[in-house]
């Protein structure tokens, strides 16, 4: 009996498809590409909640913030060499094409398959729609070098500025659940379609990778268009009011993408991501009154406006004084040390999300912010947290967890996320 | 009637342990050019030591005073290449098999348990066998082969749970420590055919919880082992409760009857994997079923052994994973042509599967070895597991795939 065609296993489909070039990965041209081989999922979803997978950039940076994220980190296992590294993005590509169009991890998919096998795609977003899902991949200083070892024959091509980042003020950082050889965001408007898309790259990755640590997150606390609303974080207090919003092209090639002039050449169009989790001392935080709470931010709680008067988007006035001569916004206020004024005119752009995971066992509440950022350089990130060792903020909140990836450029159709790295 | 069978080829390179073919002769071969062998109740001679590769015929006298068996294993001692089984005393039988270049061992089973008698080494030179056959004979000899291991593993746990239970029974309580994790092993390879007999395993192999959740009045190797290990005043059962409730070191009456209790379960399961019904079962199922089965064994390793539940007071868990991986791989390994023969995508899953049983035994070996012993579970560290854990999801993941790609 021959095999059903739709029940090819995935990795012979992803060796057809990889091979196939650009015919097999033809996907990601848009949604009216594949609405023909699209089945349920696809039906439903509007023009709006489907972003490219391929394209200059990749997607899950300035396009809008979705509501929900499942972020992982993987380490390269041992006995992996440069092909199974390659094997590995292309095969995360095919299948991250795909989910993001909302379509099953391969065209077999969770039902579509022999019965005798399990099937390829998880099943758990099935009738859903795409969700707005955006899945970026980004590759850690030590899947250059690790403890001196050039295992992908990579080492070479490493930018000068992706190496672990230094230590601050304040961390208390768990090193089993920082860094990481690759990361992956996924943000989706629907959770279950981010941790589909998770579990179903993490289940391709076993033999090559292996998870490392993952998040969670809820809540975006920033906005990356002027559509969007500025939400709150867990403080209660608008987050990301700033922000570098995705029209403001000038701003985002000053700040956010790395330029073709920069090296090294192949992350020309990527930039760098900043991951921290900051866990937060809920109980602590709720027990501080109003207006000691605007002060350690330098904004009001309700509207978000800055101290010195005015709207959420009015400039703040850092020369602002009382009628004692204090600074309006005070000096060690969270505002004033983030402001670019305060570092040498830096910005980045932030997507990062709220979260729970539960509680303690001390009854608290194990909450907080997971923290993301885009930069052309990851001396941004550090200018910026150096510059907050001072931040009456840092007395409620650790940061416990952290990496730095190089965020290389989108992929073209045919191609796979990290080629101009790695072919 | 003369039924010759041969079975496809399957060495790769890079994995000797796997240089297995054969076949099992059903019925007696007319034979030329044969080896001769002599079985008595002490040993086991062979005419010769090595052989050229192709088929041979072993013509197998039985001079003993009981009925015994022949095999031919492959290099790890444990997989069997062929067997000629139920030789009553005085009686001949020839067991013809495919030999493929490579190292074996010849030995003979008088009284058809235990380990057996006159195990020696024998050589195979010459040229690779190319296979030939159709599917229904392949599936045929899997099925077979893989039912003579199982028999083979039951063979030999039963003498060996009838010397534990009498040191159990008697008090000798460093004798049962010892046997007690190499006892299992025989068990834990081919677990998921006990499980397959409904109330058989949960009485031979149940944990405390998992018998009080049940209902069950609790028996089996994990009883005798609380009893051999007595856990402290304050110590904790696998969920939380005291080791204590509801549990007192057995009397010497309660000892002898869940030593008599294990021995008479053991036996039953002897009774079934001898009867009809085991071959039945197991030639319904095909290929698959092996495939599956194999599967199965690596789930037993992914949710109870790696969680260092299984062996609660002994810590022996590494032996039943050991064990449990060891028959996982038998059973592949007796698949594993199936797959090759489907092409490309076939050959490609092979050899990721084998690549993952190396990983996985590579990072099993450092931590002993099921015939010098292991560390006690509880001196892995969490990095240790967590290696573990993925080199089984890197294993599981292919495997996972073995049964489509066969019956495809």
């Amino acid at each position: 009996m021959s095999p059903d065609p739709g029940g090819v296993s995935r990795r012979g489909l992803l060796g057809l498809a990889i091979g196939a070039g650009a015919a097999g990965l033809a996907i990601g041209a848009g949604a009216g590409a594949t609405a023909g081989v699209a089945v349920g999922r696809a039906r439903a979803e509007t023009a709006a909640a489907v972003h490219p997978f391929f394209g200059g950039h990749q997607s899950g940076i300035t396009t809008p913030v979705q509501d929900r994220l499942h972020f992982a980190s993987f380490d390269m296992m041992a006995r992996t060499d440069r092909d199974d590294l390659v094997s590995l993005l292309q095969d995360w590509t095919y299948a991250a094409a795909r989910m993001t169009q909302g379509l099953d991890v391969s065209v077999s998919g969770a039902v579509g398959g022999s019965p005798e096998a399990p099937p390829d795609d998880t099943g758990e977003a099935l009738g859903l729609p795409a969700s707005s899902l955006t899945i970026t991949f980004g590759f850690g200083p030590t899947l250059f070098e690790l403890d001196g070892v050039d295992r992908y024959g990579i080492a070479a091509q490493r930018p000068s500025t992706l190496e672990q980042l230094p230590a601050f003020v304040g961390d208390d950082l768990d090193p089993n659940a920082s860094g990481g050889d690759l990361c992956i965001q996924a943000c989706a408007d629907d959770p279950q379609v981010a941790v589909h898309a998770i579990r179903n790259l993490s289940r391709i990755a076993f033999g090559r990778a292996r998870l490392r640590w993952s998040q969670l997150g809820f809540g975006r606390t920033s906005r990356t268009t002027t559509a969007q609303q500025t939400p709150r974080n867990l403080f209660g207090f608008k987050d990301g009011t700033r922000n570098i919003l995705s029209d403001d092209t000038a701003a985002l090639d000053e700040h956010v993408w790395v330029a073709a002039s920069d090296t090294p050449a192949w992350m020309a169009g990527g930039s760098y991501l900043v991951a921290r989790k900051i866990a937060m001392l809920i109980e602590t935080w709720d027990r501080v009154r109003l207006s000691e709470q605007n002060d350690i931010i330098g904004r009001t709680k309700g509207e978000g406006a800055p101290l010195s008067g005015g709207d959420e988007y009015t400039e703040p006035d850092f020369a602002a004084a009382d009628t004692t001569g204090a600074p309006v916004i005070p000096v060690d206020s969270h505002v004033r040390l983030a402001h670019p004024d305060a570092n040498e005119g830096t910005r980045m752009l932030r997507r990062g999300y709220n979260f729970v995971d539960g509680n303690n066992d001390l009854g608290r509440l194990d909450a907080g912010l997971f923290f993301l950022s885009y930069q052309r350089d990851p001396g941004q990130f550090i200018r910026v947290q150096r510059s907050l060792s001072t931040d009456v903020m840092s007395e409620y909140i650790r940061h416990v967890r952290s990496g730095l990836w190089a965020i290389p450029p989108g992929a073209a159709p045919g191609s796979y996320v990290g080629a101009g790295l790695l072919s | 009637m003369t039924t010759h069978r041969t079975l496809g080829v399957l060495a790769v390179a890079g994995v000797a342990a796997l240089v297995l073919a054969g076949c099992v002769a059903k019925r007696d071969v007319a034979a030329t050019g044969a080896l001769a062998v002599t079985s008595t109740d002490s040993a086991c001679e062979v005419s010769d030591s090595s052989a050229t590769s192709g088929t041979l015929s072993f013509d197998v006298s039985n001079r003993g005073d009981q009925i015994s068996e022949f095999y031919l294993l492959a290099e790890d001692g444990l997989r069997i290449v062929g067997e000629a089984e139920n030789i009553a005393p005085g009686a001949s039988r020839t067991l013809t098999v495919v030999a493929q270049p490579g190292e074996y061992f010849t030995l003979c089973k008088p009284g058809m348990v235990g380990e057996g008698v006159g195990k020696a080494g024998f050589s195979v030179a010459g040229d690779r066998v190319e296979a030939t056959g159709d599917d229904a004979e392949q599936n045929q000899q899997a099925v077979d082969l893989y039912a003579a291991f199982v028999k083979d593993q039951v063979e030999q746990l039963l003498p060996a749970v009838e010397t534990f239970v009498t040191a159990y029974e008697s008090g000798d309580d460093d004798a049962a420590k010892t046997q007690f994790p190499n006892v299992r092993a025989y068990y834990e390879r081919i677990e998921p055919i006990a499980e397959s007999l409904g109330d058989l395993d949960p009485r031979i192999d149940f944990r405390e919880v998992d018998a009080v959740a049940d209902g069950l009045d609790w028996t089996g190797f994990h009883r005798i082992e609380k009893d051999l290990w007595v856990p402290a005043e304050d110590a904790l059962n696998a969920d939380g409760a005291s080791a204590w409730q509801d549990w007192a070191p057995s009397t010497p009456q309660e000892r002898a009857a869940f030593g008599d209790q294990l021995i008479a379960d053991v036996q039953e399961l002897y009774d079934y994997v001898h009867s009809a019904d085991f071959q039945t079962a197991l030639e319904s199922q095909g290929a698959a079923g092996l495939s599956n089965g194999a599967i199965a064994l690596l789930d037993e390793v992914a949710t109870g052994k790696i969680s260092g539940e299984e062996d609660w007071w002994s810590g022996s868990d590494l032996w039943d994973f050991a064990a449990n991986v060891e028959g996982s791989k038998m059973a592949f390994s007796l698949v594993q042509p199936f797959a090759e023969s489907k092409g490309d995508e076939g050959g490609a899953l092979v050899e990721q599967i084998d690549s993952g049983y190396a990983d996985l035994e590579a990072a099993l070996a450092v931590h002993g070895s099921l015939a010098d012993g292991f560390v006690d579970y509880n001196e892995l560290t969490d990095a240790d597991k967590r290696e573990l854990t993925d080199l089984i999801n890197a294993l599981a993941e292919p495997l996972s795939q073995l049964t489509v790609t066969v019956l495809g």
